[in-house]
């Protein structure tokens, strides 16, 4: 079923804060092979909260994460993100269109601080794939 | 064609394995051959969010050290497929800086697996 036009525009309540452990960012950095400083994490670190965000999207519009391929991804940093950060993403639904049986959902997160401060957007591109492809 | 030492990255499965749980992406389609084929998918495809922190790295790298990444963004225009095997793939990142502006310098990237671009228009602009 292809997912509801009224979404666009709709902004999703922010994720539970989630605080930045200098474990986490090692274990990020070594499974990406980056450079551990133990201050900074990678660029594409802030994936983590704003793939919460999807998921939790995904929850509320009753779509499967199996169903889901990323077709885009943009990060525009305020500044990196450092250990005892604690984040929160909101994600809001910009773009919808469907094509050939697939939704082309366009998505755009505020990943923000314990004051409320911007850190970095996180632009996603997600194709949701529909049941008969 | 690099303006920056060209970077090779071999990956496996239990590469893809490891950046699901530091990531906390568990979509399927990147551990289970049955559930990749199921959505229409050649095998398991590495999480483009992978592919993207691979290149992160070689940035960095050319930037000169961590947090100095200020734009980057790029299509998922090819799946790369790695096959449950012990060589897995390649994935090889090039970079060309295509232009200075107020102290920072615009990527422009060519993100390959095999032959192919796995990676439509990346681009980072770091800081100096």
């Amino acid at each position: 079923m292809p997912i509801d036009q009224s979404l666009v525009g709709r902004e999703f309540p922010p994720t539970s804060p989630y605080e930045v452990s200098a474990g986490k960012l090692r274990e990020f950095a070594d499974a990406t092979g980056a450079t551990y400083d133990a201050e900074v994490a990678p660029p594409t670190f802030p994936i983590t909260v704003a793939f919460a965000a999807m998921n939790d999207f995904l929850a509320d519009v009753q779509v499967d994460l199996f169903r889901i391929v990323h077709g885009e991804q943009r990060f525009a940093y305020e500044r990196p993100v450092r250990v005892g950060d604690v984040l929160t993403a909101t994600l809001k639904v910009d773009t919808l269109r469907q094509i050939g049986g697939n939704d082309i959902i366009g998505t755009s997160s505020a990943v923000t601080d314990a004051d409320g401060a911007l850190v970095c957007t996180t632009r996603a591109t997600l194709i949701h794939r529909g049941e008969e492809s | 064609m690099s303006d920056y030492p060209t970077r090779e990255f071999r990956v496996t499965r239990a590469d893809l394995v490891r950046y699901a749980g530091a990531s906390g992406d568990f979509n399927p389609i990147h551990w289970s051959d049955r559930v990749a084929g199921a959505v229409g998918l050649p095998g398991v495809i590495a999480h483009g969010m992978f592919t993207m922190a691979l290149t992160a790295r070689a940035v960095e790298e050319w930037a000169g050290g961590p947090g100095r990444v200020v734009e980057f963004g790029c299509k998922f225009t090819k799946p790369v497929v790695v096959p449950d095997d012990d060589e897995g793939v390649v994935i090889t990142v090039a970079g060309r800086a295509t232009g200075e502006n107020d102290g920072l310098t615009t990527i422009a990237l060519t993100v390959t697996c095999g032959d192919e671009k796995v990676l439509g228009a990346p681009k980072a602009v770091v800081r100096a």
